[in-house]
């Protein structure tokens, strides 16, 4: 449903366009596919090439070199056909903030030719949460209601892809949760995925993820196949006074990696074989009489942490 | 970072924001010792944002009492303002400044010496290993780096207390954690940090956590005694429990 070839972005440094100096790729070289029907997670943090992904897929920049297709159409040469059957929710709050949420709504309607009440039902649980307010400026929501009403406007269409560029930044869990089971939901009307999160949990409510940094794709896979692929042995570590047991974790001769991880810390070793037993050893002659060392399975972010330093 | 001996540099009593019939922060009471990691949580809408305004003299609360460092948040808001560093991640730096120039800048607008400013600089750039950088343009840095030095800018007029506001939103996770020896390192050295965060885990990182929901703290205590108090094996899962009772919804 989606395909890029060897997508390539770079933007112009202050020097201007004719010097390579200061220059900034943003997308070094991206090819991946998303199939029909698929929730596809970009996982990554600001900067990554996110946003520059999303604006090619969505036609509204155009790559250095590369290819791609969005529901069969490419995207330099069918752009209207994919602006046509695509919604795209920007990271960024991009609505009309002095019309009402109905006419933003009809708004967006009206542009793709379409009515409220032709599609209402693809939108109805999420927008008679907002509905009591239609009559509000959009201006005038909170967050999690734009939000909610950002995501109605991209779906009045009843597009067959669906974009959403950090849908939950800045959101709290609740509201977080409550948006990706709306995704769910639209996954099961048949509507393809592609959404960005900065967020590493975010990653096991997809289909598929690919872990992006610095314009370049560290892994692309199932999130259970990328926990899988983790090189040896993870190890939690947990005793009460947490600060100094992190100094001292690190400062433990057998410690190859060390973070702290929520209410432990994630710790590999260059020798699994009796180190875990030694650190713990170590760790009470430190005076951590509570210390556990605990084999740990790993998370998404355990593989995006083990990527960056590789 | 011993919550218990030390003296606390946040009090508030019954500290009460309204905006008409809208009660933003209600009834506010807690401390905040010194060296404290303090996460300040709540979902969108919740009253943060208002209870810190007040907090750092930038609001004048309808009704209560609270001092800062000592200093009373009617009366002396001048003086809590001198007292305090604040670091948010919508604003923290000017990007066409270099590195040494915002330095200098947020510096001289705490009244430090030149010769102190001096000084301090050297001292940040070899911290933050920052001192080949000194001239560059803090729009050419990355993200995490500039997340950093936003930190090490906010504590430059050595206060004893430290706002943060999300300061590690979007940040890779490796920087995120670098970001927190950073607080961890500010807090032994007797600085109290105030955070607020949407990551779940960082809550773990902090000596005690409160949550807001609807303009009041519906709980307050260390990450193990709420894992305890609510029954679940992580901090997610005690914000979600309290979190989606909010009648409130907004910013």
């Amino acid at each position: 449903m989606i395909s890029l070839t060897n997508i390539k972005k770079t933007y112009p440094g202050r020097a201007g366009g004719k010097s390579s100096e200061g220059q900034v790729i943003a997308l070094k070289d991206i090819s991946f596919k998303v199939e029909k029907g698929e929730l596809f997670g970009l996982i990554g943090p600001d900067g990554a090439g996110k946003t520059s992904l999303f604006r090619i897929l969505t036609t509204l920049l155009l790559p250095d070199t590369g290819e791609a297709t969005v529901a069969g159409y490419d995207i330099k040469k069918d752009y209207q056909q994919i602006r046509n059957c695509v919604g795209y929710m920007p990271g960024r709050f991009s609505l009309y903030q002095d019309l009402t949420v109905e006419e933003n709504l009809n708004f967006f309607a009206t542009v793709f030719g379409t009515t409220i009440k032709e599609n209402y039902d693809l939108i109805k649980d999420i927008y008679q949460q907002i509905e009591p307010f239609k009559d509000r400026r959009a201006g005038k929501l909170s967050g999690g209601m734009k939000q909610k009403l950002a995501l109605s406007c991209a779906l009045i269409h009843k597009p067959s892809v669906l974009f959403l560029d950090e849908p939950t930044t800045g959101v709290d869990v609740v509201s977080r949760k409550e948006l990706w089971a709306m995704l769910k939901k639209l996954k099961q009307e048949g509507i393809t995925i592609l959404v960005s999160t900065p967020y590493m949990d975010e990653a096991n409510l997809c289909d598929r993820i690919a872990l992006i940094q610095k314009g370049d794709i560290l892994s692309i896979d199932k999130p259970t196949g990328i926990v899988h692929s983790f090189p040896g042995e993870l190890y939690a570590v947990h005793a009460a006074d947490t600060h100094r047991l992190l100094q001292n974790v690190r400062s433990f001769p057998g410690t190859a990696t060390c973070f702290a991880f929520g209410d432990s810390l994630h710790v590999t070793f260059k020798d699994t074989s009796a180190a875990p037993q030694a650190l713990l050893q170590y760790l009470h002659e430190k005076n951590h009489p509570d210390a556990t060392v605990e084999k740990a399975e790993p998370t998404i972010e355990d593989c995006f942490i083990h990527l960056l330093k590789n | 970072m011993s919550s218990i001996t030390s003296p606390p540099v946040i009090t508030t009593d019954k500290l009460t924001k309204r905006f008409g019939q809208f009660i933003a922060a209600n009834d506010l009471t807690f401390q905040v010792a010194k060296g404290e990691i303090f996460g300040f949580l709540g979902a969108n809408g919740a009253g943060k944002t208002t209870a810190m305004r007040m907090l750092c003299g930038l609001l004048k609360p309808s009704s209560g009492k609270a001092s800062i460092a000592g200093y009373d948040v009617y009366t002396q808001t001048e003086k809590i303002k001198r007292s305090i560093g604040y670091m948010s991640q919508k604003f923290s730096l000017y990007d066409d400044l270099t590195v040494s120039e915002n330095i200098r800048f947020y510096a001289g607008i705490y009244g430090m010496s030149r010769p102190k400013i001096k000084e301090k600089t050297k001292e940040l750039l070899e911290e933050l290993q920052l001192e080949k950088e000194a001239k560059t343009l803090v729009s050419e840095l990355p993200l995490g780096w500039k997340q950093k030095l936003a930190f090490s800018v906010s504590i430059v007029h050595e206060p004893g207390i430290v706002f943060l506001d999300e300061p590690t939103g979007g940040v890779d996770p490796v920087t995120r954690r670098q970001f927190w020896d950073l607080i961890y390192h500010a807090s032994d050295r007797g600085v109290t940090v105030f955070v607020t965060t949407h990551y779940m885990d960082e809550a773990e990182y902090c000596n005690r956590v409160s949550i807001m929901v609807d303009g009041v703290i519906a709980a307050l205590d260390s990450p193990t005694r709420l894992k305890q108090q609510f029954g679940h094996d992580n901090m997610e899962d005690v914000f979600y429990e309290l979190a989606r009772k909010a009648v409130r919804k907004g910013d």
